[in-house]
């Protein structure tokens, strides 16, 4: 994959789009291959959005914003339409707004390689198109994403569809598993 | 490492926090024993300080599970990991914060409940040091635990089975110096020694307690 190029993860429920980008985010132990990347790059996110329920939706940017170091919240909060949103607490918030809050750490990061898990559930139509816009930025920014994701994002000619169900791991024991206490 | 601390500080201030949770409990024990021992003030104080010192470590035991269940399940520990902030950070961040919502309170409230168990002004200060000695230990103790239970839903049980002999060391010295302080015997080496337990848990459980969650987050 290429800067600026996005892949689109496709297969059915369980065939591993969610272990692929967990190993790729170095969460799992790869099995075989290498990963020619700087774990320092990548930036994952997963089905969960890690938000606070109780903190307020600028209280849990600023917590990113620091993790990651990175300058200031208002342009991001703007970009993922939550500006309004920021003196209010998450929990109060609706799913698909939660999501993008969630989402929007994407943007605090300042890291090339996105990987998406399912990032477009429950966001309503138009979030999809902001959020496909969003992509599109970054990866003319040269960044890249992989995506698992079923619905069409609008990438067009920047996507490239990797099937996974042609890669599917074999189902048996692990062969070489010297943690089986583990 | 100050974001994420102060950031659990917020979270463990709002409402279900369980801030006051473990200081409640301290509380209740403190105020029941004396009524089930009965009025006799000198058998009170002479079981005072192992009586506070058991209240602490139940205390600290209470509040343990909270650590890393919360981020855990949210998905904060994923993207921790997958942060620039190594994970040994995020376990000293967690085991801090543990001792300033749990320990450090106690600390501060041991005077007020010394008088209640009949102790001694002048005893209590021996009381206070053990425990600012001795806290620090059970904080980082229970957060390796914690650590070792993170995937597990309702692991609350297995926890304290898990914790409560790595707690024996610090129970008997921190008690010890506490009791022989109050009676009127030598302290040092009873303090050294919990102060050892102390620091050699926080030099060595971090490490130990990041590489079990990396292997919890697969």
């Amino acid at each position: 994959m290429k800067n600026g190029q996005a892949g689109i993860l496709r297969g059915p429920n369980g065939v591993g789009k969610t272990t692929l980008l967990r190993a790729l985010a170095g969460l799992q132990p790869v099995e075989a291959g290498k990963i020619k990347c700087s774990l320092e790059d990548i930036c994952y996110s997963g089905h969960a959005d890690g938000v606070k329920p109780t903190l307020t939706v600028q209280e849990n940017l600023e917590f990113w914003a620091n993790i990651f170091s990175s300058p200031s919240i208002s342009e991001v909060a703007e970009k993922f339409m939550i500006i309004d949103l920021l003196n209010s607490k998450v929990g109060n918030l609706s799913a698909g707004q939660k999501r993008r809050v969630g989402l929007a750490r994407l943007g605090l990061t300042g890291r090339q390689v996105w990987l998406l898990d399912e990032p477009t559930v429950s966001l309503d139509e138009t979030s999809v198109k902001i959020f496909g816009n969003i992509i599109k930025e970054h990866l003319s920014e040269d960044g890249c994403a992989l995506i698992a994701t079923h619905i069409d994002l609008g990438l067009e000619n920047r996507a490239q569809i990797i099937d996974l169900l042609k890669y599917k791991a074999a189902s048996g024991e692990l062969s070489n598993s010297n943690e089986a206490f583990l | 490492m100050i974001a994420l601390i102060i950031r659990d500080l917020r979270i463990s201030v709002r409402a279900g926090g369980g801030f006051g949770l473990s200081l409640a409990f301290f509380f209740i024990i403190v105020i029941f024993f004396p009524f089930a021992i009965g009025p006799d003030l000198d058998l009170l104080s002479k079981v005072a300080p192992g009586t506070l010192w058991v209240g602490a470590l139940l205390a600290c035991l209470l509040s343990l599970e909270r650590i890393f269940a919360l981020d855990f399940e949210d998905g904060t520990l994923d993207l921790l990991a997958t942060s620039s902030l190594p994970l040994e950070s995020v376990v000293i961040s967690k085991a801090l914060v543990h001792w300033l919502t749990t320990g450090l309170p106690l600390v501060l409230l041991t005077p007020f409940f010394g008088i209640l168990l009949g102790l001694q002004n002048s005893n209590i200060i021996f009381l206070i040091i053990s425990l600012i000695f001795g806290t620090p230990a059970l904080s980082i103790i229970g957060t390796f635990g914690a650590a070792l239970t993170a995937g597990m839903k309702r692991g609350g049980l297995l926890l304290s089975i898990l914790v409560l002999p790595l707690y024996i060391p610090t129970l008997i010295f921190g008690a010890e110096a506490a009791r022989r302080g109050i009676q009127g015997f030598e302290t040092q080496n009873s303090m050294l020694l919990l102060l050892g337990v102390s620091l050699l848990s926080w030099a060595i459980l971090p490490f130990a307690a990041a590489s079990v969650l990396r292997i919890n987050l697969r």
